[in-house]
């Protein structure tokens, strides 16, 4: 019993983690808490529901909704971030504009596909497996394979190519980075797609897994995928990870053992808990204030 | 008795000694200067007299009372305050509302008298104002109460800030390296400005890296190297001292020390 | 653009120089608008406001003067609305006692919130916030045996002064409204123009300054936010009167959002930008209810605009005005002796 709910928290954590390393990544480089990213998550799940009614199959939806949601997050740095860091604007500014961008984008979702909740075909769906005696759908699976195969391939980005050092070096000091020949912008815009496909595979994945779609469906995800990345120390790739797979793993245990309204709150109970233990998440650094 | 004792003070950071067995002492009255080369100790020698770090050893003891080790607003109250190395005023705030927040403990109401209005309120905001303005006006920056603090020039918000400290009606003021960042003629004034605090009666306590500049204005040196203290002295005992010159020398200090001897 | 903003510039100057006329004529067709305009409707858009100018004004407190995020504010008004709402609904006191409850109860939020980030700094209130406003969420959902969870609190009683009930149609509600966002107004201006003020504000700027200069600083953050959390509940009593109904979907994450946006929209630290602010933006979806769904995105696109072209906000930024000294305080290079007739305000 605990197993499987510990399986199946996995399994739906690897999602989460999935929507954390988005953040994590945004928020690396830019010490900006994307607030739209919820919403960039329904609008890459709206854009593979467009392709597969139109019955072109997963694949293709998968492709077009990375594609689409990663000019998206591109596209709002680019119209709106990049502005505003050009007049070197308080952070702050630019965390209102996101929020005003998480704004248009959901009421476009709703306003374009209407609000009503739409259903979304199931993810390879070819039975049940055994693991460990504990029986998990093909749809579970699946979605476990492609969010960790996803996963693999950012972490092999982030750690082991060029366009990764450069990441890697304008997180750590962008000015110094600028004075090594790297072009910050481009990494930034790079970043924010990378970011805006995460969203998307994450989107398609939830979507296949409830078969479900909907304007509102980015705010509880995007919530969730944030508290996962806080937790294992925002701007930490890999804290975000283990910050999904607790939170994936919290939720199954709660919702067996508390009950079904506490699906919910769970993450934000472990966040707190958390915050309140280690304020800097499982793995960020603390900072120490110099005087 | 001295205004301050420190006795043997220690500071270790995770194995390292950082300061080794300080001790020094401030009479009413005085300018006393602890100098050394960049990573002698000083910052965190001053960070413990104002309460940000622990001590790892020995007492503090200030107007016959211990505050090492007590939290920073405790050792405001019992009479510190201190300046810091990179101006740390509250930029948007006015001239007069920096010197307020240093008036700060000397406001006595309480959050109903304040929520009411009641004479208390007036009366003590009155008279903080007033002070506050007397005080600016004495320190020649009667003609700024109005301007925010990042607006004014760099001498002005060093002034500003020194004028912070004294706010808190402080018997002893502690200066980390005032002229930081000013040029010869400058921080002349400036040691100008810090004499003529002395002589209005301020004990003043000044840390400090470029010896040169603290030689005229010292009544007493100590001089810090490798957390320990090597000399103290007279301004040109300091001077004329080996142990000194080979310590500025030998760390490849810009400030030597035979120049001014 | 430049223009623009210059002229909008003038125009504020204009009305703060003639604030002691302006504002009495103003609060007096404020009092008769009901009676002027007896539309339901257009009444209880005023109400909201009046809540968003209670809630604004209470996270002005936390983000524009201690410069700190709220991100979770519905959980404090949710908490008065609560408490005052379950002890009217189930045990039948009157509205006046529960206001006191519902106050108390937010203050109680934010002595949870407060104590929890004391230590921490600034950008972790902001997280923190928001994992309270989701936990506070689902202990009212979950906690059904006190607070009915998802089904809600029903028949909240309204307010009755000497036998008279106030409702929203009569025109009580609107000028209860009014009573409370003008006693917000003035307690936010009590702390702001005190040493409390200077204190919290000075933790902004630099907290390790202030803590320098003797501000107890832990302390006066969580007096802040135990303050804040105080307002917000009068909000929510307020509310939860008027709207006689309240379930936890009522204080989203989306109304805490919205009372950031509004904050910063109207300006960060300024009094009037929080009731200029609430009243554009509570009222702009209204007025744009015709265009039904494009108004939230209308919405984004004036915070965007916002944060490019006046990030201070509405009112916000540094006041080029003299600072205004305590009555009977010689400002320097000002005469006072035999000059009398000319004393400085």
């Amino acid at each position: 019993m605990i197993l499987e709910q510990i399986l199946n928290g996995i399994m739906l954590g690897m999602v989460y983690a999935l929507i954390a390393v988005g953040y994590s990544l945004v928020f690396g480089i830019l010490r900006l808490l994307n607030m739209a990213h919820g919403a960039i998550y329904a609008f890459g799940a709206h854009m593979a529901l467009l392709i597969v009614s139109m019955n072109f199959g997963l694949p293709a939806a998968f492709v077009f909704a990375i594609l689409t949601t990663g000019i998206l997050s591109v596209a709002m740095d680019r119209i709106i971030l990049a502005p505003l860091r050009a007049k070197n604007a308080p952070n702050i500014t630019a965390l209102i504009s996101v929020m005003g961008v998480s704004y248009i984008i959901q009421n476009m979702l709703m306003i374009v596909f209407d609000s009503t909740k739409k259903t979304f075909p199931k993810l390879f769906d070819f039975g049940n497996v055994e693991i460990f005696g504990v029986t998990l759908t093909s749809t579970q699976i699946s979605m476990f394979l492609i969010a960790l195969a996803f996963l693999a391939l950012l972490t092999f980005i982030v750690n082991f190519t060029k366009v990764g050092l450069a990441m890697r070096a304008s997180r750590e000091n962008p000015k110094a980075a600028n004075m090594m020949g790297i072009d910050v912008r481009k990494i930034v815009t790079f970043t924010f797609f990378i970011s805006g496909m995460c969203a998307a595979v994450a989107g398609v994945l939830v979507s296949g897994y409830y078969q479900m779609v909907y304007s509102t469906m980015g705010t509880e995800a995007g919530l969730k995928g944030f508290s996962a990345a806080v937790l294992g120390g925002i701007g930490m790739l890999h804290g975000s990870v283990i910050g999904g797979v607790i939170i994936g793993i919290a939720e199954s245990l709660a919702v067996t053992f508390l009950g079904g309204s506490f699906r919910s709150a769970t993450a934000y109970i472990v966040l707190f808990i958390v915050l309140l233990i280690r304020p800097s998440g499982l793995f960020g650094k603390d900072n120490v204030e110099k005087v | 008795m001295a205004l301050l004792e420190v006795n043997g003070i220690t500071k270790v950071f995770g194995g390292l000694t950082a300061v080794e067995n300080v001790e020094f002492k401030v009479n009413q009255g005085e300018i006393v200067s602890i100098i050394g080369p960049n990573g002698a100790g000083k910052t965190t020698i001053y960070n413990m007299l104002t309460g940000v770090y622990k001590v790892d050893g020995g007492t503090i003891e200030f107007d016959g009372k211990k505050i090492h080790n007590r939290p920073p607003r405790e050792i405001v109250k019992a009479g510190i305050a201190r300046t810091f190395q990179n101006i740390r005023l509250f930029p948007t705030m006015r001239v007069i509302e920096n010197v307020l927040v240093g008036e700060h403990i000397n406001v006595n109401y309480n959050f109903l008298d304040l929520l009411f209005k009641t004479p208390k309120y007036r009366r003590e905001e009155k008279a903080a104002a007033q002070r506050a303005i007397d005080l600016l006006e004495s320190l020649e920056l009667g003609d700024q109460i109005d301007n925010y603090a990042k607006n004014l020039p760099y001498g002005m918000q060093r002034k500003l800030e020194i004028a912070r400290a004294l706010a808190t009606k402080a018997k002893l003021i502690i200066l980390d390296e005032p002229a930081a960042g000013m040029n010869p003629q400058e921080s002349e004034e400036l040691m100008e400005f810090i004499r003529s605090l002395r002589d209005r009666g301020e004990t003043i306590l000044l840390i400090e890296h470029d010896m040169n500049v603290v030689m005229n204005i010292s009544d007493r040196i100590y001089v810090i190297d490798h957390g320990r203290k090597i000399a103290e002295g007279l301004p040109k005992e300091i001077a004329k001292n080996p142990e000194v010159v080979k310590a500025y020398l030998g760390s490849g200090g810009a400030a030597g020390a035979k120049k001014d001897a | 653009m430049g223009k623009l903003t210059a002229a909008y510039d003038k125009f504020v100057d204009f009305l703060l120089k003639y604030k002691k006329i302006i504002l009495p004529l103003f609060l007096m067709v404020l009092v008769l608008v009901p009676i002027v305009i007896p539309d339901q409707y257009v009444i209880r858009v005023l109400c909201l406001i009046g809540i968003y100018c209670m809630l604004t004004l209470s996270l002005n407190l936390i983000a524009g003067y201690m410069g700190q995020t709220s991100m979770g504010h519905a959980a404090l008004y949710m908490m008065g609305a609560y408490f005052s709402g379950l002890l009217g609904s189930k045990f039948g006191w009157p509205f006046w006692i529960t206001l006191i409850f519902g106050i108390i109860g937010g203050a109680i939020g934010g002595l949870i919130l407060g104590l929890a980030t004391m230590k921490l700094s600034a950008s972790y209130l902001a997280v923190i916030t928001l994992a309270f406003g989701e936990v506070m969420e689902a202990v009212v959902l979950n906690w059904t045996s006190v607070t009915n969870g998802p089904l809600g609190v029903r028949n909240i009683p309204r307010p009755n002064l000497f036998g008279w009930e106030l409702t929203p149609t009569n025109g009580g509600f609107y000028w209860l409204m009014l009573v409370l966002v003008i006693v917000a107004v003035l307690v936010s201006k009590s702390v702001v123009e005190s040493k409390f003020g200077r204190a919290v504000r000075a933790i902004k700027e630099d907290e390790l300054a202030a803590k320098l200069m003797g501000v107890h600083t832990a302390a006066y953050k969580v007096k802040t936010i135990v303050l804040s959390g105080a307002m917000a509940g009068m909000a929510g009593a307020f509310y939860a009167s008027m709207n006689r109904y309240i379930d936890a979907a009522t204080f989203s994450f989306d109304i805490s959002m919205t009372i950031l946006c509004i904050v910063i929209f109207g300006g960060l630290g300024s009094i009037p930008g929080m009731i200029v602010g609430s009243t554009i933006l509570i009222a702009f979806p209204e007025v744009l209810r015709s265009f039904a769904d494009y108004r939230y995105v209308v919405y984004g696109l004036l915070l965007i605009l916002m944060m490019r072209f006046r990030p201070q906000g509405l009112l916000g930024g540094l006041s080029r005005r003299p600072y205004k000294l305590p009555a009977g305080v010689v400002r320097p290079g000002e005469k006072t002796d035999g000059d009398e007739g000319k004393q400085v305000k």
